[in-house]
C-alpha cells in the first residue's frame, strides 16, 4: 500500500513536468529551419510549389503553431500519440516496433556493464594501487576514451569481415526463416557485437565508480567492527561492503538507463538496428514532430519508472533509507 | 591558403583513379560467353528509407532502387540511351506535337493477376504524373486528356506541343505506371499499396520491415520470356556508410547504389578484386556541383564580382586532389553526358585566373582594406561529402583574392528552407540533377518566375527576359534539331550571365560484386527492372 501511494505521488509529480518537457520540445523544433515537408523535398529531389502546398495541407502544417500545439496535447490528453509523417502509420505503432531491439540491446549492455563494473572494481579495490587496480584501471580508461563508433567498426572488421565469427550487422537474419530456439540465438549473435560495442564504455564507469565507492566504504568504522568481530574478509566484503557500495551504483544505472533510450544511436547506426536511437535521430532529420514528441514521451516515462524501482532498491539495500522517507 | 599542403593527396587520387580505370574494363570481361544462372538473392544497401516506394507519385532514385523493380515504366533508355519500349511497345506523335499515341504490350498482367490496359495509363498519367509526381506534375502540366480507345491504346492529348524527345526521355523517370484497382478509391498519398507496391515488374512485393530490410521475389509470370534470373532481391537499410563497407566487405552486400559509400572506400574496393567499382550504368543520373548567387546582395548582383570567384577557384586542381576519377570539369547546366543536348565546351568558361579575379573585384569598387574586400555566407548542401570538401575549397579559394567566406550547416529540410524559401544565403552550393533533358529539372534553376519556396529553382532574385524566352521555346519546339540548338543558345546565356555557376560534372558510382552479370548495362541501370540480372556462382 504504502509502495502504490509513494507511485501515485511520483507520477502527480511528473506529469507537470512530462507536458513542459513535450512543449519544450515543440517550440525548439520549431526554431530548426524547415518542416517535415522540406525535409520530404530534400529526399524526393525536389519538386513544384503546387506539391509542397498539397503536402502542407495533408501533414497538417497548414495551422498556426499554436493551433498544431493544441490539437498534439489535445490528442495526447486522450493517450493518442498522433501520425508519423515519415513512416505512414500511428506514433504509437512505430514505437512499439521499435522498442523491443532498444530495450534489448539496452539492457543486455546495461546488465553486461554492471555485471563486470561491479566484479573489476572490487578486484581493483582489493588490489588497490597494485598490478590488478593499474591494469583494470588503464583498460576501463582506454574503453572510455573510444569512441563507440570506432570500436563497433573495429569489432565488425575484426569478427564479421576477417574471422567471419558474428554478423556484421542487422537484428536478424533475413535470408532464412528461423522459429522458435533458433530465432532466440540467431538474434543473440547479432547483438553481441552491438551489446560489447555500447557496454565497454558503461563498463568503465560503473568500475571506476565501484572501486571508488569500495574504497571509501573499507575505511568506516562498522568494517573495522566486523573484522574485529572475527569475521572472515569473504564474509566482510560480501556482506557489509558491497551492500553499502552498492548504492552509488543502483544511482547511476537510473541515470544511464534514461540517456541510453537515445544515447545508442551510433551504435544503432553501426550496426544497422532498428532501434529508437535511430528513429529519434531520423524524426529530428525529417521534422516528424510527432515521432519525435512520442519518443520523448516514452522515454520520459521509462525514466520516471525506473527512477521509481531505483528508490525502491535503495529502501531494500539501506533500510535507513526507507525508515528517514 | 597553402595550395602545396594538398599535394599529399594526390598521390591517393591517381591510385584511385587507376584502381578505378582498371576495374572498369572488368564489366567488358565479365560479358564474355557465359550462361545465365538461374536463381539466387542479390543483396543491396539501402542507405536512406523514404517515406512510400511507388515511383509513379516519387520521382527519385531511393523509390526506383526498390520500385523501379516491382513496377514497370512506358519507356526506358537501352545501352546507347534511346528510349526503348517496356509497357509500351510503340508511339507516335501528331505533327503539331499535340497528340502522343502509345501502343501498349498485350498480355501483362499485374502482380495480383488482373490484366494491364490502357486505363491503367490515362488514370495514372492524369491521377499521379499530372497532379502528385515531382516533375511529373511541371512536364505535365499542359495534358489536357488521356484517351482509352482500346485496352493497347492510350492517346495523350496536350494543351500546347510536347515535343516527342522531351517526353521519350522523360518518361522512364517520369512514367511508372499504377493499378488503377487499387488506387481508384480514396486519397492515393495514404493508400497503403504504396508501401506494399504491385506492379507488372519481374519481382514481387514480399515484405517491408521498417528500418531494417525490405524483400522481393521473382515473379513466375513475368512477360519477358525467361527472365527474371534471381530468385529474390533484399534491400538491407544501411545508413552507415563505412558499416555499408564493412558489409559488403563480409559479402553481406553485393551491390552498394548511387555513391552510397564514402569516397575513401570506394577507392579502397576499388583496388579489391571481388568487387567493381566505376559509375558506368549512371550516365542518365549526372549531376553537376553549382555555386548558387543571391542577387540580393549588391556584391553578388555585379556580374564582375561573380565572374571573379569563379576565376579565384582553381577547379581542376579540386577534382584531381578530392573527387579522382569520380568527376570532371563542367561547362555548365547541361552534361557531357547528355549526348542530345550537350552544346559542347565552347560556351563562356571561367579559368582559374587569380590574377584576373583581383583585377575584376578591383574594377568592381570592391577595394581590399586590411586584406578583406566583404564577407559572404556559404550555405553547402548536407547530400555528399563533395559538397563539404568543395565548400571548404570555395573557402580557401576565396579568401586568398580577399573575400571571406563564412560557412553555415544545415541539414536536409533545413538547407531548402534557408536557401530557396527565406533565401537567407549569400552563396549556396549543391547539387543539381540532370534529368535526360534539360526541360525536366534543369531550365527551372533559371526560369523567372518561380512560386517562392520551390526548391532546386531560381530563386536567386535574378531575371533575364531573354534566357525566359529561350527557355519557353526550346520547352515546346518540336524539331528536334531546332530545339537542341536552342538548348545551345540556352547555355551560352546562362554560361554569360552566371547567375549559378557549374563547374563540375559528377556521375553517382556504383560499387558491385563481381559476380554480377548483366549489371550497368542502361544509363539509368539502378533504377531500372533489373529483368536480366544474373548472379555467377
Amino acid at each position: 500500500m504504502r509502495i502504490l501511494s509513494l507511485a501515485g505521488r511520483r507520477l502527480a509529480a511528473s506529469v507537470p513536468t512530462l507536458f513542459l518537457i513535450l512543449i519544450g520540445v515543440f517550440l525548439l523544433l520549431q526554431l530548426a529551419p524547415g518542416d517535415t515537408v522540406d525535409a520530404l523535398m530534400a529526399q524526393m529531389g525536389g519538386g513544384d510549389a503546387a506539391t509542397a502546398e498539397a503536402l502542407r495541407k495533408f501533414y497538417g502544417l497548414d495551422l498556426s503553431v499554436p493551433a498544431q500545439l493544441g490539437n498534439y496535447l489535445w490528442h495526447l490528453v486522450r493517450l493518442d500519440l498522433g501520425f508519423s509523417s515519415i513512416y505512414g502509420k500511428p506514433v504509437a505503432t512505430v514505437i512499439l516496433e521499435r522498442l523491443p531491439p532498444t530495450i534489448l540491446l539496452m539492457t543486455a549492455s546495461l546488465s553486461f556493464a554492471f555485471f563486470f563494473g561491479l566484479v573489476f572494481g572490487v578486484i581493483a579495490s582489493r588490489g588497490v594501487n597494485r598490478w590488478p587496480d593499474t591494469l583494470i584501471s588503464t583498460l576501463g580508461l582506454i574503453f572510455y576514451a573510444t569512441p563507440s563508433f570506432w570500436f563497433g567498426l573495429m569489432a565488425i572488421v575484426v569478427f564479421s569481415v576477417y574471422l567471419q565469427w558474428l554478423p556484421p550487422g542487422g537484428f536478424e537474419d533475413i535470408g532464412t526463416v528461423q522459429t522458435g530456439i533458433w530465432r532466440v540465438l540467431d538474434i543473440a549473435a547479432h547483438l553481441v557485437l552491438p551489446t560489447l560495442t555500447l557496454g565497454l564504455i558503461f563498463l568503465a564507469i560503473y568500475l571506476r565508480i565501484m572501486r571508488a565507492s569500495m574504497l571509501e566504504v573499507l575505511n568506516l568504522d562498522f568494517v573495522r567492527t566486523a573484522r574485529a568481530k572475527g569475521l572472515d574478509e569473504t564474509h566482510v566484503i560480501t556482506r557489509h561492503v558491497l551492500r553499502n557500495a552498492l548504492l552509488p551504483m543502483v544511482t547511476l544505472i537510473g541515470l544511464q538507463a534514461g540517456t541510453m533510450l537515445g544515447g545508442s544511436v551510433v551504435v544503432e547506426s553501426v550496426f544497422s538496428l532498428p532501434g529508437l536511437g535511430r528513429l529519434a535521430y531520423e524524426s529530428v532529420v525529417q521534422r516528424d514532430l510527432n515521432t519525435l514528441l512520442g519518443i520523448v514521451f516514452v522515454s520520459a516515462l521509462l525514466v520516471i519508472s525506473v527512477n521509481f524501482v531505483v528508490d525502491l532498491l535503495y529502501a531494500r539495500l539501506d533500510p535507513r533509507i526507507a525508515a528517514e522517507g | 591558403m597553402d595550395l602545396s599542403r594538398l599535394e599529399i593527396n594526390r598521390r591517393t587520387a591517381l591510385l584511385t583513379s587507376a584502381a578505378i580505370a582498371a576495374n572498369v574494363i572488368n564489366p567488358m570481361r565479365a560479358f564474355a560467353q557465359e550462361t545465365p544462372r538461374k536463381g539466387g538473392v542479390f543483396n543491396v544497401h539501402y542507405g536512406a528509407e523514404q517515406r512510400q516506394l511507388n515511383p509513379s507519385i516519387q520521382a527519385s532514385t531511393g523509390v526506383y532502387i526498390i520500385g523501379g523493380k516491382i513496377q514497370e515504366n512506358l519507356v526506358d533508355l537501352d545501352a546507347n540511351g534511346q528510349p526503348v519500349g517496356v509497357l509500351a511497345e510503340s508511339w507516335e506523335a501528331t505533327p503539331d506535337g499535340k497528340t502522343v499515341t502509345f501502343k501498349l504490350r498485350k498480355g501483362i498482367t499485374w502482380h495480383d493477376g488482373k490484366p494491364f490496359t490502357s486505363e491503367d495509363v490515362a488514370f495514372t498519367a492524369m491521377n499521379m504524373w499530372k497532379k502528385i509526381l515531382n516533375y511529373g506534375s511541371t512536364l505535365q502540366l499542359f495534358l489536357t486528356a488521356v484517351d482509352t480507345p482500346d485496352p493497347q491504346t492510350a492517346i495523350f492529348r496536350y494543351e500546347r506541343p510536347m515535343p516527342l524527345n522531351l517526353l521519350l526521355r522523360a518518361l522512364p523517370d517520369l512514367g511508372y505506371v499504377s493499378a488503377k484497382h487499387l488506387y481508384e478509391s480514396g486519397d492515393i498519398r495514404q493508400n497503403p499499396t504504396n508501401l506494399a507496391p504491385v506492379g507488372t515488374g519481374p519481382f514481387k512485393f514480399v515484405k517491408y520491415e521498417r528500418g531494417q530490410y525490405i524483400i522481393a521475389d521473382r515473379n513466375p509470370d513475368y512477360w519477358r520470356p525467361n527472365a527474371p534470373y534471381l530468385d529474390r532481391i533484399v534491400w538491407k537499410v544501411i545508413t552507415d556508410r563505412a558499416a555499408a563497407a564493412a558489409q559488403m566487405e563480409a559479402g553481406e552486400l553485393h551491390y552498394s547504389p548511387f555513391s552510397g559509400l564514402t569516397i575513401s572506400d570506394m577507392a579502397r574496393l576499388g583496388k579489391d578484386k571481388r568487387f567493381i567499382v566505376s559509375t558506368k550504368g549512371n550516365e542518365g543520373n549526372a549531376r553537376t556541383n553549382t555555386i548558387e548567387f543571391n542577387f540580393r546582395r549588391k556584391e553578388l548582383a555585379d556580374i564582375r564580382v561573380r565572374r571573379a570567384i569563379a576565376h579565384a577557384i582553381n577547379v581542376p586542381f579540386f577534382i584531381e586532389n578530392f573527387l579522382g576519377d569520380f568527376a570532371k570539369l563542367g561547362t555548365g547546366p547541361i552534361p557531357s553526358t547528355s549526348t542530345d543536348f550537350y552544346p559542347g565546351p565552347n560556351t563562356p568558361q571561367y579559368p582559374y585566373d587569380k590574377a584576373k579575379a583581383i583585377a575584376l573585384l578591383d574594377e568592381a569598387g570592391f577595394k581590399a582594406s586590411g586584406g578583406n574586400r566583404f564577407a559572404l555566407k556559404l550555405l553547402p548542401a548536407p547530400w555528399g561529402e563533395d559538397i563539404s570538401l568543395w565548400s571548404t575549397f570555395i573557402q580557401q579559394s576565396l579568401g586568398e583574392v580577399g573575400i571571406q567566406v563564412d560557412i553555415v550547416r544545415n541539414d536536409g529540410g533545413g538547407f531548402l528552407k534557408q536557401v530557396y524559401d527565406d533565401h537567407a544565403f549569400d552563396l549556396a552550393t549543391g547539387w543539381h540533377q540532370y534529368r535526360n533533358d534539360p526541360a525536366v529539372s534543369t531550365t527551372v534553376w533559371y526560369r523567372s518566375g518561380q512560386p517562392k519556396g520551390a526548391p532546386w529553382t531560381n530563386q536567386w532574385g535574378w531575371e533575364d527576359k531573354t534566357v525566359d524566352a529561350t527557355i519557353d521555346n526550346a520547352a515546346t519546339e518540336v524539331d528536334p534539331v531546332k530545339r537542341k540548338a536552342l538548348y545551345a543558345d540556352f547555355v551560352k546565356e546562362v554560361n554569360t550571365e552566371l547567375p549559378v555557376w557549374m563547374p563540375i560534372e559528377q556521375i553517382f558510382v556504383t560499387v558491385i560484386t563481381a559476380k554480377a552479370r548483366n549489371h550497368s548495362n542502361t544509363p539509368r541501370w539502378g533504377s531500372t527492372s533489373w529483368h536480366d540480372l544474373w548472379l555467377s556462382a
